[in-house]
């Protein structure tokens, strides 16, 4: 277990110590409410005062993912996945970081938290070589009973809204966030509330990896404060659920997404290990069917 | 004279030596003419872009960007079109324009300073004996949406207070509501309005605003249109609209004037206006008219660029290729 | 030594836009004076000591000796290979599998400037082709197929039985001279994601960027062997096609050496795809967006000198319009640029080989004495290494060789149709069947001739397009199997 506070070159110089913000749109800004909430590690000492983020801040960030939206599901699908792997390249130049705050934060010995950061990202990884496979497995030819050349393929729904796994702080998190964007759409993430710290400096990561601002967005705080304001938001197209352990909580959720017809992916036990399959990329993906003519 | 020509072909192109009969018959009418433009050949969009793309990497140096640098900077119509304009800034303007680089008597001056009717006195008299000519916007630019006679007036003022070329505006909403030979007589009226007393006329060029027009079909159709009507330039933009010039639009509209004089043996102008402003563009913009258009529209005569800041651009590329060093804001004046 | 290319008429009084000479710089690419082989992880001399010389098909300079792989040399390259997949590369994770490819294709974006110069001066292509074509598209290749690698069970490509599909084990590959680099990733890329190892042999006029490629696997610390690279000529790659110890041939060539390939596997356990040539038709119909078709005429033939084995070779226009899409086409081919090829402005290189030119040369004797009419654009072409002009003939028929024998040079011959049906049935008329451009405004026109051509690709609207994710491949004698996509991976598993 890392000592909490963890001074560089030697005991007796003093380090400098991170500030833990909110990023939205491609900037790192403190919640508009001025609110910080404390962050302890695994043990129970205080380590950071993270940023609590406001309905406020919610709704800067679905406008930032929305204004990104049209961007980045324009882009090439090999574009999308270059961005990924290069979210991989730097996460993997981080890995000794981000072991540290793993492992403070999920009270996780050093090589379980090394191992949980490569898996990090290799999931990042897997998901980048998806982005120009995904309209192959899932789009394809109809063969209708009549002169038409009809296809259907796959697109991006939009602005998807996640509540990232409270215990997985950075493997969960990775694995709630690439699904998503891989395919074109953008997100707004709650990060764990207890954990929140890797996640920032995951988005840390996001930007300084070519990632189009806005195209990620994460909010350190909590899941019932904020998540009802973003699964009632009309320019929220899809809500991941898989964060929100209290099933009322994710009822009433599921309730008032209900009202623009959300995409919902409910709560499911996440194996972190198993190859996470389709299913993920899935649920926020529409699909388009196109029929045209055939004839001189 | 407010009201249009009634007259059919239109007379416009009668000291031209007319059109082929088949040219002037596309005016004849309303229909005529929305059969005659929708039956001209599409543009891919993909395929124009990849063309343009492909001549912009044209890798053009030493001797040649010499060239060009100098046959840009003597193509530019110098710009100013805002609400602050001031004979101050009218006047600084065109010294500018008549000595790009005080530091070197050997640079070319622009083609013209372009303004609004306004100021046309002003850039008159600053630009007398210099060989800069004047340009003035026109018809209610940059919408055009005034009533006929305004624009008529707007045009007749200009020409009266001594511009040598006159850039008007078509009314968009006609164009795009198909209202066809609406559009067409009233840059006739334009023409008409640039005659002079003693004869001559002033140089007409016509701006499609691009941007507004949205598709590369819109913009081949616009300029047979305009061209059929006689206009001596067929210029992209006012500059006051997103996207203003681009290459593969630019790109349409000189393929057009090369079908037009393979089809009258009439040469028209090209100009691309608005967002303009590194060398290296006006550079690409070079190559495309030299390889589509072809080495007869390489002169001021008949290719212009409407630009402001483009200028101190072409002026620090052509000090690099002189002393060999990059060269900053500093050592470029302001107009 | 460059032709400016313009020949509109001028008044005379306007200067001409003379583009001055643009090369890049040969300093970046560093070619040795010889090279051996390259087998399990390194170079090494031929059994023999038997070498060739690689020459710059634009100066005719020799650029430096090859080794010359005999059979001994091969049977190494093979039970490297062999060992490689029984000890090493079959028992690794996809996941790491595609993390080696992934580096690969890092590397090779690194180095694209090298890779590009060093292409074009051993092709013969132009610069521009391959910094912007032939080297992003060979990255991409990797960059595609390294996430295959992990995903092959979601590929569709399945039997009854449950998993991932197997790879086959060893790959005996043989490529072509017309794009080397990226022949090489169509090759190697899907066969390694796949979990195969692979012996390949470049063309013997264009070996080098395939040195360079195992250079780069060295730097990707690729496990020995997964890659090995055996240059020499026809008898090398017989040699290593007919090796008892290769599960799977991949050839890219002409359809002359597919057959004698398809003979010498038969009623072995081997499988076999084979991409082979074309004698593409290009129809142009009345309402075609006429200059981009002209575009897309050129494109076709002209990219690459023509050596590409789906070129756009038959332009086949629609009878009223053909003089006007004629006379544009001439107006453009005079503005092509022939020359140096690492002039940045060169639109047309060398002709691969003195062999390639003189076939280039004899068809299109053959074709004026069979009574075409033949046309170039003025040029002045250079003194030394092997060059063509761009050239037309109209006035051709069905029956004339040049209509039926492919050419592989900057060759276009032009037909005439009436009717959409008489279109499809000359279109067809051929042995070849690898691909078919189609430019009309209408879109049910186009999906009707794309059903109706014979033809493994139907570019319409467009020409010679090419990406990792789209599959290519022949119809009849332009071979069977496919390169590219979800359906390319089927030639690598079981």
């Amino acid at each position: 277990m890392t000592p909490p506070s963890r001074s560089t070159g030697g005991s007796s110089r003093l380090d400098v110590r991170k500030t833990y913000k909110l990023f939205i749109g491609g900037a790192f800004p403190r919640s508009e409410s001025g609110r910080s909430y404390e962050v302890t590690d695994a043990a129970g000492r205080f380590w950071a005062n993270a940023a609590q983020a406001s309905r406020k801040d919610a709704r800067d960030a679905v406008a930032a993912a929305r204004k990104a939206f049209a961007g980045w599901a324009g882009r090439t699908a090999y574009n999308r996945g270059q961005v990924l792997y290069r979210v991989a390249e730097v996460l993997e130049g981080r890995h000794a970081q981000l072991s540290d705050e793993v492992a403070r934060s999920e009270g996780l010995g050093r090589r379980q938290a090394e191992a949980t950061v490569s898996a990090s990202v290799d999931r990042m990884v897997w998901y980048a070589g998806w982005a120009d496979k995904i309209a192959q497995v899932v789009g394809g030819a109809n063969p209708v009973a009549g002169p038409f050349f009809d296809f259907s393929f796959p697109e991006p729904t939009g602005v998807v809204a996640v509540l990232a796994p409270q215990e997985s702080s950075l493997l969960g998190l990775v694995s709630v966030i690439a699904p998503v964007i891989v395919t074109g759409n953008t997100a707004v993430v709650v990060s764990s509330y207890s954990r929140p710290l890797p996640a920032v400096t995951f988005s840390e990561v996001l930007a300084t990896s070519d990632v189009p601002a806005g195209v990620v967005n994460l909010l350190t705080g909590s899941a019932a404060e904020i998540g009802p304001w973003l699964a009632s938001h009309l320019d929220v197209n899809g809500l991941d659920l898989t964060g929100v352990d209290d099933p009322d909580l994710a009822r009433s959720l599921e309730e008032s997404a209900a009202d623009n017809l959300k995409r919902v992916r409910r709560p499911a036990p996440l194996d972190l290990d198993a190859d996470p399959g389709i299913g993920p990329m899935k649920a926020f993906l529409e699909t388009k069917t196109v029929w045209h003519p055939i004839g001189i | 004279m407010t009201t249009l020509s009634s007259s059919r072909p239109s007379g416009a192109l009668a000291d031209a030596g007319g059109l082929p009969s088949e040219l002037a018959q596309a005016a004849s009418s309303d229909a005529a003419l929305r059969r005659f433009l929708h039956g001209l050949p599409g543009v891919d969009q993909v395929g124009a872009e990849e063309r343009a793309a492909g001549l912009a990497t044209r890798s053009i140096k030493t001797s040649a960007k010499e060239f060009a640098l100098d046959l840009a900077i003597r193509m530019v119509d110098l710009t100013t079109l805002e609400g602050q304009d001031t004979p101050g800034k009218v006047r600084s303007l065109c010294a500018k324009a008549v000595r790009p680089d005080p530091s070197d008597a050997g640079c070319p001056s622009a083609a013209a300073v372009c303004v609004y009717p306004d100021l046309v006195p002003v850039a008159k008299e600053a630009l007398t004996g210099s060989g800069v000519l004047v340009a003035s916007v026109a018809t209610a630019f940059p919408s055009g949406r005034a009533a006929l006679e305004v624009r008529l007036a707007d045009a007749r003022a200009a020409v009266a207070a001594g511009a040598d070329e006159v850039d008007m505006v078509i009314d968009r909403g006609a164009f795009l509501s198909g209202r066809y030979l609406q559009v067409f007589d009233e840059i006739v009226a334009v023409r008409e309005a640039c005659e002079r007393s003693d004869g001559s006329r002033a140089h007409l060029k016509v701006i499609f605003e691009t941007g507004e027009l949205a598709t590369y079909d819109n913009v081949r159709r616009a300029a047979w249109l305009a061209m059929i009507a006689g206009a001596d330039f067929i210029k992209t933009s006012t500059g006051k609209v997103q996207p203003a010039a681009t290459l593969p639009v630019t790109l349409v509209m000189l393929e057009a004037v090369r079908d037009f004089r393979s089809a009258t043996g009439r040469m028209v102008g090209v100009k691309p206006a608005g967002g303009i402003r590194a060398a290296k563009d006006s550079i690409r913009y070079l190559v495309m008219v030299n390889e589509v258009a072809g080495p007869d529209w390489l002169d001021p005569a008949w290719f212009r660029f409407g630009a402001s800041s483009l200028l101190n651009d072409l002026l620090m590329q052509r000090m690099k290729l002189k002393t060999g060093r990059y060269s900053g804001p500093d050592y470029v004046t302001l107009d | 030594m460059v032709s400016t290319g313009s020949t509109t008429a001028s008044t005379g009084s306007t200067p001409m836009f003379e583009y001055a000479p643009a090369p890049e710089s040969r300093a970046v690419v560093d070619i040795a004076s010889s090279y051996g082989l390259f087998i399990d992880g390194e170079f090494t001399d031929p059994g023999s000591g038997r070498s060739f010389k690689t020459i710059s098909p634009a100066t005719e300079e020799v650029l430096a000796e090859v080794a010359e792989a005999d059979a001994r040399d091969v049977d190494r390259a093979v039970k490297a290979a062999r060992r490689a997949y029984s000890r090493t590369w079959s028992k690794m994770s996809g996941r790491d599998r595609g993390k080696y490819l992934f580096r690969i294709a890092r590397i090779i974006q690194e180095r694209s400037r090298e890779l590009a110069v060093l292409e074009s001066l051993d092709n013969g292509k132009p610069i521009k082709e391959s910094r912007d074509f032939d080297v992003p598209t060979a990255a991409a290749h990797f960059f595609y197929h390294a996430g295959w690698a992990d995903k092959l069970g979601y590929a569709g490509l399945s039997t009854a039985e449950p998993g991932a599909p197997k790879p086959l084990g060893v790959a005996g590959q043989v490529i072509p001279w017309n794009f080397p680099l990226l022949m090489l990733a169509w090759k190697i890329a899907p066969a390694l994601a796949c979990g195969n190892t692979v012996v390949l042999k470049p063309a013997e006029t264009t070996p080098l960027t395939a040195l360079w490629f195992a250079q780069i696997c060295q730097q990707a610390e690729l496990p020995p062997g997964v890659v090995n690279i055996v240059t020499g000529a026809g008898e090398t790659g017989q040699a290593l096609v007919g090796h008892d110890d290769v599960d799977k041939v991949a050839f890219t060539g002409s359809t002359e050496v597919g057959r004698q390939i398809a003979r010498t596997v038969a009623g072995s356990r081997k499988k076999v795809t084979l991409e082979l040539g074309g004698k593409a038709a290009n129809v142009v119909f009345d309402d075609a967006p006429v200059d981009q078709a002209v575009e897309g005429i050129v494109n076709g033939i002209f990219f690459n000198q023509g050596h590409v084995c789906c070129a756009g070779s038959r332009l086949l226009v629609q009878e009223s319009v053909a003089e006007e899409v004629l006379e544009r086409l001439k107006r453009r081919m005079a503005t092509l640029r022939i020359g140096d090829p690492l002039d940045k402005n060169t639109d047309v290189g060398a002709i691969n080989s003195a062999q390639q030119l003189a076939k280039i040369t004899e068809l299109s004797a053959a074709g004026e004495t069979e009574g075409a009419d033949r046309w170039s654009p003025p040029c002045r072409l250079p003194e030394h290494g092997f060059w063509f002009p761009p050239t037309l003939f109209t006035g051709v028929s069905q029956a004339h060789r040049i209509a039926r024998e492919e050419i592989f040079g900057p060759v276009l011959s032009v037909l005439t149709f009436r009717t959409p049906d008489e279109a499809v049935a000359k279109a067809n008329n051929t042995p070849y069947g690898l691909s078919a451009g189609v430019w009309t405004e209408k879109g049910s026109r186009i999906l009707w001739m794309a059903e109706r051509l014979r033809a493994g690709v139907v570019w319409a609207n467009t020409f010679n397009k090419f990406d990792p994710t789209s599959p290519f491949g022949g119809y009849k004698e332009s071979g069977y199997g496919r390169e590219g996509g979800r359906h390319g991976l089927e030639a690598y598993l079981q």
